[in-house]
């Protein structure tokens, strides 16, 4: 029985390698490519690079200002997680514990309405409202994946506050902390799980989103990494080997923590779909 | 006791809610009421306009290049949907099984939700553009030798594989998170009373997960409609408008064409078709969820 079960255990690992496969070649022909040069990918294929075209890697930082492409990134994905994780939690807890009167109640239904109401169908209002408020920028990201992302979180956080118990933060009351202390000090820290999930989840779509970027952001001198490939695949039509080097650029800091961090992350996104 | 007395609210609460209150009506519903306002108007995104009535709206639904956004993005959304949750809940079977590696695979299997869609689909814009036809040319397999994006019957195929690439990853993992909820008492039972393995899926696991099946069902559906990147990305509504999604039209006709009010209206029409979906699918799931 023992053995039968372990054999079994074999043959799906086997299948588990295999089905990996899908995933694996994408990104090993990513690789290879972005170390070739033009001529030698037309006529190779999948195969290794005979020299190893480094260069390539220098050519796509300096064309795409690789430098100042990742810090608007890193802005903007920073900047959407920190005023989420705040003012989302903040909402929730606002929310949960007056959830007996009606107009809170109300209020609550109408955060989480916006869940039906994708983005491109506010999109050409919301770009010229933003063009005339000067936030055609980066601070209007931010501000606009808080606001987008409200709804989903405020489902997140709802139900964990409900499950923290008043005594705690009576017990802060009698010794004369305020409203904000209790927050602050006693309900945000224990949000904690929840913080990392609704964290993980706010930054993989700021980092990785393409289409708010598009339509938000009009100085041609700040683009988000995503954004800035779409922008120079004119100049990488001539030479694909470069733009693969700036692809895998774009994608490397989030892979590079996902490799350390890869536990806590799934375990983070498990939590948000348990909840 | 403060915190569920009836009476009046404690004034930082207010202050929580206020300034995000505030903000969500600046960013979200008054783009949606002035974008539905303009949409009884002849307004192309500058410059002057006049009310038209329903002109718009009329006009959408004689509008081939129209209906042809809301045909592929259904096609695309039913079946990504469909691919998305039969490969996903197949995935997390596997991953949950006795594999040995477990965590590994896992990190893997997850890895396409780290990547941006926009640059996943470049890459396979190269490989289907480049790679797969010479492929099929030294198999000699006419239907692989030429581009399948560059073919307007099979181009939607390309656009799906991609999507069901990528979001593939993030369901399996909600329905790992399901499969673990599943009492390790429930596999013994079954295994006493001798059922196969499918019936134990089909009568066990699988009313015991419906909630996270449901929960994907809604989220691949509604993201699948969303379709843009990977049509930016792999045909850039090609060839001719065959891939183009309601997204990428709003897009490109919003803000290249001048179709500013016109495309609005679209996006209301989207919308409608978006509740009505959503609700229907919510219906229908949560009651399949309280039979089994």
């Amino acid at each position: 029985m023992n053995r039968q079960r372990s054999s079994r255990g074999w043959a799906l690992t086997a299948l588990a390698a295999v089905l990996s496969l899908t995933i694996l070649v994408p990104l090993y022909f990513a690789v290879v490519t972005a170390l070739k040069t033009p001529a030698e990918l037309a006529e190779s294929g999948f195969g290794l690079p005979t020299t190893w075209r480094w260069d390539n890697f220098a050519t796509a930082w300096t064309m795409t200002d690789f430098p100042s492409r990742l810090v608007t990134s890193a802005v903007i994905t920073v900047g959407a997680v920190v005023l989420t994780l705040v003012t989302n939690s903040m909402v929730a807890y606002a929310i949960e514990r007056n959830m007996h009167r009606r107009w809170v109640r109300l209020l609550f239904y109408y955060f989480i309405a916006a869940m039906f109401v994708p983005f491109p169908i506010i999109m050409l209002p919301v770009v010229r409202q933003t063009a005339i408020l000067g936030i055609d920028n980066e601070a209007g990201l931010i501000l606009l994946y808080t606001v987008y992302g409200l709804a989903f979180n405020l489902l997140l956080y709802t139900s964990f506050v409900r499950a923290i118990p008043l005594e705690i933060e009576e017990s802060a009351a009698v010794d004369g902390a305020s409203r904000w202390g209790i927050f602050w000090r006693i309900v945000f820290p224990l949000l904690g799980p929840m913080n990392a999930t609704v964290g993980i989840l706010t930054c993989l779509w700021a980092w990785n989103d393409f289409l708010l970027p598009l339509v938000i952001l009009t100085d041609p001198g700040t683009q988000t990494l995503p954004l800035a490939q779409y922008v120079f695949q004119g100049q990488f039509n001539v030479n694909y080997p470069v733009a693969f080097a700036s692809y895998l650029m774009a994608i490397a800091p989030l892979v590079l923590v996902y490799v350390f961090a890869q536990r806590w992350v799934i375990s983070g996104v498990m939590r948000g779909s348990q909840r | 006791m403060q915190t569920t007395s009836p009476g009046r609210i404690d004034r930082a609460y207010v202050w929580m809610i206020a300034p995000a209150a505030i903000l969500f009506t600046a960013m979200l519903t008054i783009p949606l009421l002035t974008g539905f306002f303009y949409t009884f108007t002849n307004y192309a995104g500058y410059g002057d306009w006049r009310f038209v009535g329903f002109a718009n709206y009329l006009n959408l639904f004689r509008d081939d290049v129209v209906w042809g956004s809301y045909a592929f993005t259904l096609l695309y959304a039913v079946s990504a949907t469909i691919l998305i949750n039969v490969i996903a809940l197949s995935l997390a079977l596997l991953l949950n099984s006795a594999i040995k590696a477990q965590t590994f695979f896992r990190g893997l299997f997850f890895l396409p939700n780290i990547l941006p869609v926009l640059i996943v689909a470049y890459i396979f814009q190269y490989l289907f553009t480049n790679n797969l036809p010479a492929i099929g040319q030294a198999l000699g397999w006419e239907w692989l030798s030429t581009s399948l994006l560059a073919n307007e019957n099979t181009a939607w195929m390309v656009i799906v594989f991609v999507g069901v690439w990528q979001a593939v990853a993030f369901s399996t993992i909600v329905y790992l998170a399901g499969l673990q909820t599943v009492p390790e008492e429930v596999y013994e039972a079954a295994a006493i009373d001798g059922a196969s393995r499918w019936e134990q899926f089909r009568r066990m696991t699988f009313p015991l997960i419906m909630p996270f099946f449901t929960i994907n069902m809604v989220l691949s559906f509604k993201n699948s409609l969303g379709v843009f990147d990977q049509v930016v990305a792999l045909t850039n509504g090609g060839p001719g408008t065959a891939t183009q999604s309601i997204s990428f039209l709003i897009f490109r006709n919003g803000f290249q064409g001048g179709e500013y009010a016109y495309q609005t209206a679209n996006g209301i029409i989207y919308f409608i078709l978006v509740l009505v979906i959503s609700f229907a699918q919510l219906r229908f799931l949560s009651s399949k969820d309280t039979n089994a």
